[in-house]
């Protein structure tokens, strides 16, 4: 046998090093490797945080026993948890099911804003007479809130329908004309003697929370999760639902694969694309009801610390899938409720940070191989 | 074992020993030996799904592949990727370009290069480009931009880029497949020239007679091996390269019953229409079908026929005259419409409009029939009829894949377009549009297609057939229509059709007998 040529030197690494690392694009992925690749890319993250806490001076460890502590420690922190994670699963679930289709919409934050006007005007206008109980108003405040949502939603998708305008900048612009839109109504028409708030809801226009059994089940005395949690929970499994058992799911992942394919099959695009932000918009404006009928119980200026933002994240994060969005919208909101915790309150941030970016550097290792291989002599 | 992989001696080009590649559920390549020698034109032949592109990605870098040896002009290779690949000598034209398509041709062939610094300079190398082309014969315009170019010149572009990076071995994966007849010629020519250079060249193809024509060897596979290794083309008929394929006799006998016209199912009339580009493509285009009938287009590629085919089937819009099908009105109407009225459309660009290739192979099979019962109740879909439809249609159509479930980019090219096939046939069509039809198939899958096409017209649905392929045409239709520039030059009687008249008419010629040319279709049969 001929001595074996020598293998061509890799075309740009030349380290003398025994190894060369090298990255290969993939052309078949493995079913288990993207539920896989996010599992490392969290700990991952948890390990760079950790270095940079200790690089800082603190002791990574302690450290995130305490943001575990500050966000799952007792029954009322997780409650407290599951309240910041409502907003994220509705605006998350709104994100997910646009980028489905590869519509861009983040102006989930604009219609979360836009849904909490419209619940908040079922009881401020008042379009219900004071006293009616709740079991109208909440319902009729949701309705308010998902059409309100909805409409506005619905813009920048007939924008783009019809005259093919381009939907990031439009959702991105519309989100300051909600901001200052709230800002009209708490400073003018509904402001609470001059306050930039308005006057608190009724009772009946609150969603229930578990502290409010406390009177029949002691356990729940100061737990503030509310009902809320509960609609996010349904609009996911809805939304799943939606997207692989409906017909109108199936039409949104042949546009998303495939627009010229999905108008060969006799879809209508522009009608799908109105439907789709519409739907996304009324999530997100659920989102909005839900936090100021559930938490807040009235409108303000700050009701959102950029949840329709955090969405984008925790939709991307989820891999678009709506069960994903809530186990990524939990983790968040332990992120978001650690940092009021913790000393510096920038550590949750950072390693909010740090987790997105690890996450999307390990879209790498979905794309490509990495292939460790000794060098021959 | 494989010692003489690096031996000394007269260098092969390539020498490919033991590759196994093996996909889920599937050994593409099971132990496949493959040699190219230096200055030849190797044909790779075999049925849908035999593993020929497999094997040629692998010799291209885009696979690794699982066991076995690949060598290089006597040099032992261990590919990455395709970068590698083309360092060592290797271009793979596959059938889809890699060319941005807003770009010009200089620039498309530089890309990726170091050259030139700066854009200022990008001038200079357009003669440069232009005089490489013009040796080789690929008649191309180095300033022009890829989205104006043709199917045919981009392909010439592909290989131009690699004639650039001075490829010693050229791969070709089905490159006839979407070439006119006179445009694979020019290809031949080119080829020729390379290989006179002292060039290598592979060349996948279905295409059994055009194998003896420009190969030197034929290479054969079926289910993952090789049955025939670097056989002279010269000994060899279709037919004997056709046993080796399949491994039966094919017989492609064309039987038809008599025609039995019944009534107008297609009508189309004086219809106008811009292309892609913005200029006119069909310029007052009548035509009837009649239910039982097949009428087939004959035309060189590029003179109306892709559209004709799109203002039927409501995926381009007119900008004069009407289409009914059965006696509605669908002109302009959406695409739905015209699917509702029983209208199936084969189109020519399986991978862009006749398929989703990130969905699976079971959601492709339902893109016409998910709106209706079974797959359907109301809003619902239901997967399990999902399922059952779309593992009844992939052994009725033998698509070779290891399940429904998975992406229908990973079939192979074949075996996507017996997919599409399988959908559109099974959609019971009061009106067929099949377009290149039987493009990427293997013998037996073309005769399976045309026996289809057949029954279609025997059970009463009328077939708007446009082929590029004479013979296909000639031999499954009732009248054939001859395009040129926007307009139906002719429409002859398909048994008593002058096969050099309508040559001439393809190329713009006139044919004496004809008397009134673009007339409506009923005046002929
Ligand atoms: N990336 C992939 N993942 C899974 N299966 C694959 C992949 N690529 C090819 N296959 C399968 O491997 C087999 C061989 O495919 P290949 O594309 O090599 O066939 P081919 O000979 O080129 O056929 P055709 O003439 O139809 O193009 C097919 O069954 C195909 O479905
Ligand atoms: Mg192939």
């Amino acid at each position: 046998m001929t001595a074996p040529a020598p293998a061509r030197a890799p075309s740009r690494v030349r380290i003398a090093l025994p190894w060369s690392v090298r990255l290969e694009r993939r052309l078949e992925t493995p079913r288990w490797l993207p539920a896989m690749t996010t599992v490392g890319a969290v700990v991952v993250a948890l390990l760079i945080s950790g270095v940079v806490l200790a690089l800082a001076g603190g002791e990574p460890i302690p450290a995130f026993v305490h943001i575990v502590r500050a966000s799952f420690g007792s029954l009322g922190v997780i409650s407290d948890t599951l309240v910041k994670a409502t907003p994220l699963i509705l605006t998350g679930l709104a994100c997910a099911l646009a980028f489905r289709m590869r519509l861009w919409n983040i102006g989930a934050e604009g219609q979360f804003l836009m849904g909490a006007w419209g619940a908040s005007a079922v009881v401020l206008i008042p379009i219900v007479p004071a006293g009616t109980p709740s079991i109208i108003t909440i319902p009729l405040m949701m309705a308010a809130g998902m059409l309100a949502g909805g409409a506005y939603g619905a813009i920048p998708g007939i924008l783009k329908a019809v005259r093919g305008v381009n939907e990031i900048i439009v959702t991105l612009m519309l989100n300051y004309v909600a901001a200052l839109w709230i800002a009209y109504w708490v400073f003018g028409p509904w402001s609470e003697g001059g306050f930039q708030l308005t006057a608190q809801f009724p009772r009946e226009a609150w969603l229930p929370r578990l502290s409010d059994f406390a009177d029949a089940i002691p356990a729940f005395s100061g737990l503030t999760v509310h009902f809320g949690f509960v609609i996010a929970l349904v609009a996911a499994v809805l939304v799943r639902f939606l997207l692989v058992r409906s017909r109108l799911g199936y039409e949104i992942r042949l546009i998303g694969d495939s627009p010229r394919a999905a108008r060969y099959a006799g879809i209508d695009v522009a009608r799908t694309i109105v439907i789709v932000f519409a739907l996304s918009g009324a999530l997100a404006g659920l989102a909005g009801m839900s936090e100021v009928s559930g938490v807040v119980h009235r409108l303000q200026l700050a009701i959102s610390p950029g949840y329709g933002f955090t969405a984008i994240i925790v939709a991307y994060i989820a891999k678009l899938n709506p069960y994903g969005v809530v186990v990524a919208s939990i983790a968040f909101g332990a992120l978001i409720l650690a940092g009021r915790e913790i000393q510096p309150s920038g550590i949750p941030a950072m390693i909010q940070g740090i987790l997105l970016f690890s996450l999307i550097a390990s879209e790498v290792v979905l794309r490509y191989r990495v292939r460790v291989t000794r060098r021959v002599a | 074992m494989a010692d003489d992989i690096a031996a000394p001696g007269p260098p092969l080009a390539v020498a490919m020993r033991g590759i196994v590649k093996r996909f889920p559920g599937v050994v593409a390549n099971d132990g496949v030996d493959f040699d190219l020698r230096v200055g030849e034109v190797h044909a790779l032949l075999g049925e849908n799904g035999a593993g020929k592109s497999t094997l040629m990605n692998v010799l291209g870098g885009l696979y690794r592949p699982d066991a076995g040896e690949v060598a290089v002009f006597g040099e032992r290779v261990d590919f990455h990727s395709p970068r590698d690949a083309i360092a060592a000598g290797l271009g793979m034209v596959h059938q889809h370009f890699a060319l941005v398509p807003t770009q010009t041709v200089t620039e498309n062939v530089l890309i990726g290069l170091d050259r030139p610094r700066f854009r200022i300079d990008l001038a200079r190398f357009d003669d440069e480009i232009a005089d490489l082309a013009r040796r080789h014969g690929l008649a191309l315009d180095p300033r022009a931009r890829i989205w104006q170019l043709s199917v045919g010149e981009q392909q010439r572009v592909e290989i131009l880029k690699f004639l650039y990076r001075g490829a010693r071995v050229l791969i070709l994966d089905e490159p006839t497949a979407v070439l006119a007849p006179q445009e694979a010629d020019d290809l031949f020519r080119t080829l020729r020239s390379m290989v006179a250079d002292g060039a290598s060249v592979v060349f996948i193809s279905h295409k059994l007679a055009e194998v003896s024509r420009i190969a030197d060897r034929v290479t054969v596979m079926r289910r993952g091996r090789v049955t025939a290794a670097g056989i002279p083309s010269a000994g060899t008929t279709p037919e004997g390269l056709a046993l080796l394929m399949v491994g039966r006799e094919v017989l492609e006998t064309i039987e038809r019953t008599p025609f039995r016209p019944g009534p107008v199912v297609l009508s189309v009339r004086a219809v106008e229409a811009t292309g892609d580009r913005g200029v006119p493509a069909l310029r007052g285009v009548s035509l009837d079908i009649r239910s039982g009938e097949i009428l087939g287009v004959a035309g060189v590629a590029g003179n109306g026929q892709s559209e004709l085919a799109q203002i039927v089937t409501g995926l381009r819009p007119t900008t004069a005259g009407s289409v009914t099908v059965n006696g509605d009105d669908v002109t302009n109407r959406p695409p739905r419409e015209v699917i509702r009225r029983h209208v199936a459309h084969v189109p020519e660009d399986r991978t862009g409009v006749g398929s989703a290739p990130d969905l699976s192979i079971a959601d492709n099979l339902i893109m016409k029939s998910y709106h209706d019962a079974p797959i359907a109740r109301r809003w619902a879909i239901d997967t399990g009829a999902v399922r059952r439809f779309a593992i009844g249609l992939k052994e009725r159509f033998d698509i070779a894949a290891p399940s429904v479930d998975i992406d229908a980019r990973l079939l192979s090219g074949g075996n996507l377009q017996r997919l599409i096939l399988a959908r559109e046939i099974t959609s019971d069509p009061s009106l067929m549009v099949a377009v290149q039809p039987t493009r990427g198939l293997d013998v037996g899958a073309i005769a399976t297609v045309h026996r289809l096409l057949l029954a279609q017209r025997e059970s009463g649905s009328a077939t708007l057939l446009i082929s590029e392929d004479l013979d296909e045409v000639l031999g499954l239709s009732d009248r054939v229509a001859v395009m040129y520039e926007g307009r139906i030059v002719g429409i002859f009687d398909a048994v008593e059709a002058d096969v050099a008249a309508i040559g001439l008419l393809m190329t713009g010629g006139s044919a004496p007998s004809l008397a009134e040319p673009g007339s409506p279709a009923e005046l002929v049969s």
